[in-house]
């Protein structure tokens, strides 16, 4: 039996949890230190998998089994593909640098990183991580919901006990509900395919590899792909479903604004690829022209609204809505190139959203406002923060060199092979990016600080510098050298594709 | 020498970017530290362009130095170097006006580091564009030049400087979106970006084959304009040039330099190296339209040159009269292709491109020069001032000459040979650009008359505001640019056999 890494990497948050829990309340550094070693180890964990993923032998690797409830036909069993393997190897990096961005300065003006309860909010920040490992390693079908569940359950409390004054308790409510509503249709759906599936084939199980040979009917894929797709794309950002999205990111604190942006909504557009595309190809043939509309409509309207925008997190939100529509739209060509890009979008988008959002919640941390015209100057005081805020912004723009880029031009390939038509319109949404995302950089970094804000600011910790960086190199990384992270992306396509063209 | 051999071209691409990552090293402090090292690094990949110069083989067709590696496998594109004698030029031309721009940047004091890393990422991407031999490359480049030039507006420029660089950034990436949709359009035709392939598989596909369920012809024409609007902006072409005055005005000297001396050849070339191989056709069916633009943006070019009192407007519009005799030109070559009449014009245009980006270049060095001294670009408040400085007068009026076209100096020779190439191609659209002609010597001598004759503006005579002469740095920045100039004007033939035998081989 093999070293089980996939389980140690999922369980190492929640055991992490449990010593945190453990500590005296007023151990605040030492809960931190301890989020800080667990954080680590999960990232070596999954850059290791990353890194030991045998492309030339593809599938599933790592694989790992355990009798959970035979009698059910459940298991624990857990494995990564070439789409998954990022996505755990995201995971970690957004986790560890979530931890550092959350450890906080003591300076009297800045009220930087948690300082409230410390604790109880790596705690749950961390029980969120593990069910996000959980859902992308999962090859089970009832573990990838029940993992899901997970992961979405604490994001209510972060947002409610942690996040913004203002709208925290509004948006915990708001997010919750539409996730809760999304999951419950595509857990109608999923037991629909357990019982359908048991029938054809004699044998009920939620092994996700067995079900793929299930044998659904045209007409059962037809009626179930849709809300199986559909409510686990609600997390996903998916238009019109994705009016939570924005709302979220502003109420939550920086760290589960990183987490939510960052992997979260991977989660989403995950398991519907898994769930939905994978277990009923046809169905996602047939609905192909409907998920296209939707994720175009995403991509140009989202960058619009994140143009108007006034608050810089709502704008970093609603640019959120535009990039994962990308990712939809990617998965909606349905071939080749165009679910390549999309799988490394959703990498790229994820250490890219999350740098935002630290640098945002940086800024906010000090500033105490959010709103682009009150801000101003910032390169003067944090030049380390103003340089990590324009990579972001160059990837955002899909700027060649970096990995937006290496991520988009694949998806708009892909959308020309499909529907010539969708790409034209799609493009727009680059140059109402550049434009928005420049006068921001412009007016936030460069203009004229604000008079009450002089004296009040310092510049980001050693800790942040460390996180900027860190998101930063991969976004330059597979931006110059793609095959970093495409080719292995390519393995899980083809699989994707075997099931669409053989299904 | 085998390993340079063997990546001369990476070498002189690469250079620049790797000496910005080293700057980024140094302390903030270091100022003339800094500022030698980025001097120092972009010699060596002038040093080795000179280099590629001489053991290049003009009589070999095609593409030499060439390197490939893997890039991109997933989408079919390689990263794929090369040059022919059009790009080896414009390798020259970037090669050694960057370690002049950097010369003449050595009197920002503001955030040098910072400033000399964007100058060297510049550098890199203006080369990647000429080096090119992949279409997806080729576009990266393209946009990679972009944004430090932004950022050298944005930052370092002058009042206005925010509404110019968006609208720069803007206008560029605007047309580049056209580029972008048509070159992947070409990707999922071909299911590659190499040029070299797509030049012959581009042109060879039936006619007969609809195309996403339209005609070749319609498919294959609005690529051609999508193409060429994304090149005619950067050049840019009348009536897509109203970007480029605000541009140059707010950017740094340095900045400027680069801008009218390299940036905007990335457009001419874009037309000589893409649209002409790729599209032949269309180019012949819509070269009138060229053409047309072409002689507007050189009379328009030149009366609104003549309209400025700013100085470095008036030297920016320039620009516009003096890039449209290389469209003239190139229009030209797209309607007679293969004729010895098209290959006369298309070595003008190019030897113009060439030569504008040496005597732009030093007259925006020169429109610095007084404005550092003076702070101002206003002509009505200069005057008389050529007794002050007698030498700095004199370098002006022999770069104000060759923008002219006085014959002796290099504008004469390239424009004399796109004339000469389109006239018997585009008779009434070259008589008209010959009259446009005219306003260019009425500008430039307005030019020189306000700041150097006339009657002395007092205010600079004396006291703390006394003008002082051109100096030894500044003197060094001019001599190359003058000597080539010289040279050119006088011996053209050693760069018109280069371009000469590319041109003939290409088209």
């Amino acid at each position: 039996m093999n070293f089980p890494v996939l389980s140690v990497i999922t369980f190492t948050p929640v055991v992490a949890a449990i010593i945190i829990l453990l500590l005296p309340a007023q151990r605040k550094n030492e809960a931190r230190a301890v989020a800080l070693a667990a954080a680590a180890f999960a990232l070596i964990l999954s850059f290791w998998v990353y890194f030991h993923y045998d492309q030339a032998a593809a599938g599933y690797q790592f694989v790992e089994t355990y009798r959970w409830l035979p009698a059910l036909g459940i298991s624990l069993k857990f494995g990564v593909d070439g789409i998954s393997a990022p996505l755990v190897l995201l995971t970690g990096v957004v986790m560890f640098t979530g931890v550092l961005i959350s450890w906080g300065d003591d300076h009297p003006h800045v009220m930087a990183g948690i300082q409230d309860r410390p604790r109880e909010f790596f705690a749950f920040l961390f029980i969120l991580a593990a069910g996000v490992f959980g859902v992308f390693v999962s090859l089970d079908l009832f573990m990838l919901f029940f993992f899901y569940e997970i992961a979405v359950f604490p994001m209510y409390l972060l947002i409610a006990i942690w996040g913004w004054v203002v709208t925290r308790e509004y948006a915990a409510m708001k997010l919750t509900l539409y996730l809760f509503v999304g999951s419950v249709v595509s857990l109608v759906g999923v037991l629909a395919m357990y019982w359908v599936a048991g029938q054809n084939t004699g044998v009920y199980t939620f092994d996700m590899l067995e079900m793929e040979k299930a044998g659904f009917s045209q007409a059962f894929q037809n009626i179930w792909f849709l809300p199986v797709f559909l409510g686990f794309a609600v997390l996903g950002g998916i238009w019109p479903f994705h009016n939570w999205s924005p709302d979220g990111h502003v109420a939550a604190p920086t760290a589960v604004s990183m987490f939510h942006a960052g992997v979260l909504m991977k989660l989403g557009a995950f398991a519907a690829l898994r769930v939905g595309i994978m277990l009923l190809p046809q169905g996602a043939q047939t609905w192909q022209w409907l998920i296209m509309l939707f994720a175009a409509v995403a991509v140009v309207y989202g960058a619009y609204i994140a143009f108007v925008q006034k608050d810089l997190k709502y704008m970093i939100g609603f640019s959120s809505v535009s990039h994962m529509g990308l990712v939809m739209l990617g998965f909606s060509t349905l071939n080749q190139t165009g679910l390549t890009g999309a799988g490394v979008q959703m990498f790229s988008h994820g250490v890219m959203t999350a740098l935002f959002f630290a640098i945002t919640g940086m800024i906010y941390d000090r500033s105490h406002t959010r709103q682009i015209p009150e801000l101003g100057g910032m390169s003067k005081i944090m030049p380390f923060a103003t340089i990590g805020f324009i990579i972001g912004g160059l990837v955002s723009m899909g700027m060649p060199g970096f990995s937006g880029f290496v991520a988009e031009f694949p998806i708009f390939m892909g959308v020309w092979g499909a529907q010539w038509l969708v790409a034209v319109i799609a493009s727009i949404s680059i140059v109402i990016t550049a434009a928005y995302i420049m006068r921001n950089i412009r007016q936030v970094f460069f203009g004229e600080m604000p008079e009450k804000l002089e004296g009040h600011m310092t510049d980001v910790t050693v800790l942040d510098k460390v996180a900027i960086t860190t998101l930063c190199l991969f976004m330059i990384v597979i931006g110059l050298f793609p095959s970093f992270m495409v080719p292995m992306v390519e393995k899980g396509v083809e699989n994707i594709l075997r099931l669409l063209g053989g299904a | 020498m085998n390993f340079i051999d063997a990546q001369l071209l990476s070498l002189i691409l690469f250079v620049p970017a790797i000496a910005a990552v080293i700057i980024l090293f140094f302390p903030d402090g270091e100022n003339k530290l800094i500022r030698w090292f980025a001097f120092g690094a972009s010699l060596i990949p002038f040093v080795l362009s000179l280099v590629a110069w001489f053991r290049f083989d003009a009589n070999q067709p095609g593409f030499q130095f060439e390197e490939s590696y893997v890039w991109y496998e997933a989408i079919g594109s390689s990263f794929h170097l090369g040059v022919d004698g059009l790009s080896l030029t414009m390798v020259l031309l970037t090669t050694l006006l960057t370690p002049l721009a950097i010369l003449a940047s050595f009197t920002i004091t503001d955030r040098v580091k910072w400033y000399m890393m964007l100058f060297l990422f510049l550098e890199t991407g203006m080369l990647g564009v000429f080096m090119a031999l992949d279409l997806l490359i080729f576009f990266v480049f393209w946009e990679v030049g972009l944004v430090p030039m932004y950022f050298l507006i944005n930052q370092w420029g002058s009042a206005n400087r925010n509404y110019a660089s968006l609208k720069f950034l803007i206008y560029t990436m605007g047309g580049s979106l056209g580029l972008l949709l048509a070159i992947q359009l070409l990707g999922v035709l071909f299911q590659t970006f190499d040029l070299v392939t797509l030049y012959e598989r581009w042109n060879s596909i039936d006619p007969a084959t609809p195309l996403l369920g339209m005609s070749v012809s319609t498919v294959k024409t609005v690529a051609f304009w999508a193409f060429a609007i994304a090149f005619a902006i950067k050049v840019p072409i009348w009536p897509f040039h109203t970007w480029l005055p605000d541009a140059h005005t707010e950017a740094p000297t340095a900045g400027s330099m680069l801008l009218a001396g390299v940036l905007l050849k990335l457009g001419a070339y874009g037309f000589l190296r893409l649209i002409l191989p790729l599209y032949p056709d269309e180019a012949r069916i819509f070269a009138g339209v060229l053409a047309l633009l072409a002689t507007a943006a050189i009379v328009f070019g030149a009366f609104a040159s003549y309209a400025q009192t700013d100085f470095k407007r008036l030297v920016a519009y320039s620009s516009v009269n003096h890039m449209g005799f290389v469209v003239l030109g190139i229009a030209a070559a797209a309607l007679a292709a293969g004729t010895n009449d098209a290959n006369i014009a298309l070595n003008g245009a190019i030897l113009q491109m060439f030569n504008h980006g040496l005597s732009a270049a030093g007259m925006f060095f020169l429109v610095g020069v007084i404005y550092e001294r003076t702070h101002t670009r206003d002509l009505e408040k200069f005057g008389g001032l050529f007794p002050l400085v007698p030498v700095y007068g004199g370098i002006l009026i022999f770069t104000s000459m060759a923008s002219l076209g006085l014959p002796g100096l290099n504008g004469f020779i390239s424009e004399f040979l796109v004339v000469r190439g389109s006239w018997p191609i585009l008779t009434v659209y070259t008589v008209i650009s010959m009259l446009g002609l005219l306003f260019t010597g009425a500008y430039i001598l307005k030019g020189i008359k306000k700041v150097l004759h006339g009657p002395l503006n007092e205010h600079w005579a004396h006291g703390e505001h006394r003008l002082t002469e051109i100096n030894a740095r500044e003197v060094l920045v001019m001599v190359p640019l003058m000597a080539l100039i010289l040279w050119i004007g006088i011996w053209p033939a050693w760069i018109l056999d280069v371009i000469n035998k590319a041109v003939v081989t290409l088209f």
